[in-house]
């Protein structure tokens, strides 16, 4: 053959693979609102920065006349490339293709370019939608999931590890995606189970659709298992990209530095707080009126929205930020918050991004449901994970800040590096009310007009400690600081703890109440 | 939040302004158990009944055979006590925390 022909030949080998499933199963895809995998991920990578690997390995399927059978890259796309100029690694499942089915091969090239990630140290982004494990190759394909959950773990807290679910991905396969950091959903298209709707009709005659039982708002809003939430496959890419900047490549990097820009003016800090301190307002605001550009890239927004969890970037740096909502529940902790909160914790602390936290919460949430769902052990990950985490740890009180939720939000006793407060801040064991019915339990029952004297004890001990300044007195707090000096005060901190090195006593591993 | 009923969560006596979520509004309201009502645990069928209406048996005894996820549950008296109602039949399939019998205690 001549050089040529030989060329021409490969093109065309090439050609052949790029079509997967073929037209047909093409035109399925693209009708149910899908891109194919190769387009999914010529969406996320810079523009001709994509090389695809092992295009030509073949299935390893024998029984069933499986040998007769050709599956174009056995299902599945792997290869590098640039997001703004980052290097990723990427696979995405082919649901043309033998329906995205995991088989030895592969899996394989799954755990190859996920080695490769590792040992690159850059990021790793998974493109799930495969209707499960491939049932022909039998036990094979078991042995393929295991190790790629093997992988996940091994990788976990060295490289970021994305997963973007954009079809089908039940029983097993779940769970690669729930070993991930980020977890991405589209609205109608991804579904996630561990058990799908079929069964469940059989075996508890309970009816339920694929998109009630697993879809991609019941994951962003109730389970929790997802963390960005689009309503169309352009708008998860647009959102992949973005996280990107925010992240470093891998545990030994910082994220990417960006030019400082200073928030837009028109939101004016002090003008977002209410006095009354049983009167909401959006946190979010806050945080927009501190950061750079005033942007703000929220992670969970719809999951325990009673607390704030995400990245922005302060003097073109990134921070994680950790913020109690009053908007949602009163911005009480509870089971699933604590949770959401203590993941993200970990998260930055693994990756090299300070955290800031703002404070404005009154305690945990009061109820059966939540004492008997745990409230103690999950409440106990917020302790845990503000405690263990190293990197530069600042935190804003801007009213409520009472007993146990106190103590968790990054006090000093966990090792704040800095605490600061509004001078709307009221740290105590509980708040007024609460703690008057007690300390003045005697005075209010033997007096002539029992909810005068309330009223009036409760004045008094507001008064007295709903303020940041019995607090100052002892040293927890550092500065009381006035609303408008937030974000100058916050970049003098963060700059003071660039450097920041903490020893901690030699361990394997802590044990984290999980 | 502003053209929406106003919501309210009490703390430690403090009355706050806020609003709930689709979860807390879902939330489960805690109920005093009931000893007296044999409920299912697990969803399944019934294999079989063993006993009958009025019948006197001691704690430990097999009352029914109750299948599910593949095997073969059986299911016991919790304490010496008395059929009082049978509510379900051999072959039935049942849900989770359905009343399968109804028992009172004998002293």
């Amino acid at each position: 053959m001549s050089l040529k022909r030989s060329i021409l030949d490969l093109r065309k080998r090439k050609d052949e693979v790029r079509l997967g499933g073929g037209e047909e199963a093409i035109e399925k895809q693209a009708a149910m609102g899908k891109l194919t995998a190769r387009e999914r991920i010529l969406a996320i990578v810079d523009e001709g920065s994509f090389h695809e690997y092992d295009m030509f390995v073949e299935h390893a399927g024998t029984d069933f006349d499986m040998g007769n059978k050709v599956l174009a890259g056995d299902g599945v796309v792997i290869g590098t490339g640039t997001i703004y100029g980052s290097p990723v690694c990427l696979f995405a499942q082919d649901f043309t293709v033998a329906g995205g089915s995991l088989g030895l091969s592969h899996a394989r090239k799954i755990t190859k370019i996920m080695d490769h990630a590792l040992k690159m140290r850059v990021p790793l982004i998974g493109i799930n939608d495969s209707g499960g494990a491939r049932i022909q190759e039998g036990v094979n394909s078991l042995a393929g999931y295991g190790e790629i959950f093997f992988r996940n773990t091994l990788s976990s807290g060295v490289i970021p590890q994305i997963s973007v679910i954009l079809g089908p991905c039940a029983g097993g396969a779940v769970y690669s995606p729930a070993l991930t950091d980020f977890v991405f959903v589209v609205e109608n298209i991804s579904k996630m189970f561990i058990t799908g709707p079929a069964v469940i009709k059989s075996v508890l005659g309970e009816d339920i659709s694929m998109e009630a039982l697993g879809g991609a708002r019941v994951h962003a809003e109730i389970t929790g298992n997802a963390h960005f939430y689009a309503l169309s496959e352009k708008e998860c890419f647009e959102q992949i990209k973005t996280l990107i900047t925010y992240i470093p490549w891998n545990n030994t990097q910082k994220a990417k530095s960006f030019p400082p820009q200073e928030p837009k003016t028109k939101l004016k800090i002090e003008n977002i707080v209410p006095s009354d301190a049983r009167l909401p307002y959006d946190i979010r605001d806050i945080i927009k009126s501190i950061t750079d550009s005033s942007e703000f890239f929220e992670i969970m927004e719809l999951f325990a929205a009673n607390i704030v969890i995400g990245f922005g970037r302060m003097n073109g740096e990134t921070v994680g930020f950790v913020a109690n909502q009053p908007m949602v529940l009163a911005g009480v902790l509870d089971c699933d918050s604590s949770d959401k909160a203590a993941r993200f914790i970990r998260y930055c602390n693994a990756f090299n991004i300070p955290i800031i936290t703002l404070e404005d919460m009154p305690g945990y949430l009061p109820g059966v449901d939540q004492e008997h769902a745990g409230v103690i052990r999950h409440g106990a990950k917020i302790l845990y994970s503000y405690s263990e985490a190293t990197v530069p740890k600042i935190t804003v009180i801007i009213r409520k800040a009472y007993g146990g939720g106190y103590i968790a939000m990054n006090s000093r006793h966990l090792r704040a590096d800095f605490v600061f407060a509004w001078p709307t801040a009221e740290i105590a064991v509980m708040g007024p009310e609460g703690a008057a019915n007690i300390v003045f339990r005697k005075e209010i029952a033997e007096a002539a007009n029992p909810e005068a004297m309330r009223q009036q004890k409760i004045q008094e001990y507001k008064d007295k400690f709903a303020n940041p300044y019995v607090a100052a007195s002892k040293g927890y707090i550092d500065e009381v600081i006035e609303p408008q000096e937030t974000r100058k005060i916050l970049l003098h901190a963060l700059q003071i703890s660039t450097h920041k090195d903490v020893p901690a006593p030699a361990k394997k591993h802590g044990l984290p109440p999980f | 939040m502003a053209d929406q009923e106003k919501q309210y969560i009490i703390v430690h006596s403090a009355k706050y302004e806020t609003t709930y979520t689709k979860k807390y509004l879902n939330r489960k309201v805690w109920e005093e158990p009931n000893f007296n009502l044999i409920k299912s645990y697990i969803p399944g069928t019934i294999i079989d009944v063993l006993v009958k209406e009025g019948q006197v048996l001691n704690g430990g005894e097999s009352i029914i055979v109750l299948e599910a996820m593949k095997m073969y549950n059986d299911v016991q008296m919790p304490f010496k006590g008395k059929i009082l109602k049978i509510h379900i039949e051999k072959g039935q399939k049942i849900p989770k925390n359905f009343v399968m019998i109804e028992i009172e205690p004998v002293v």
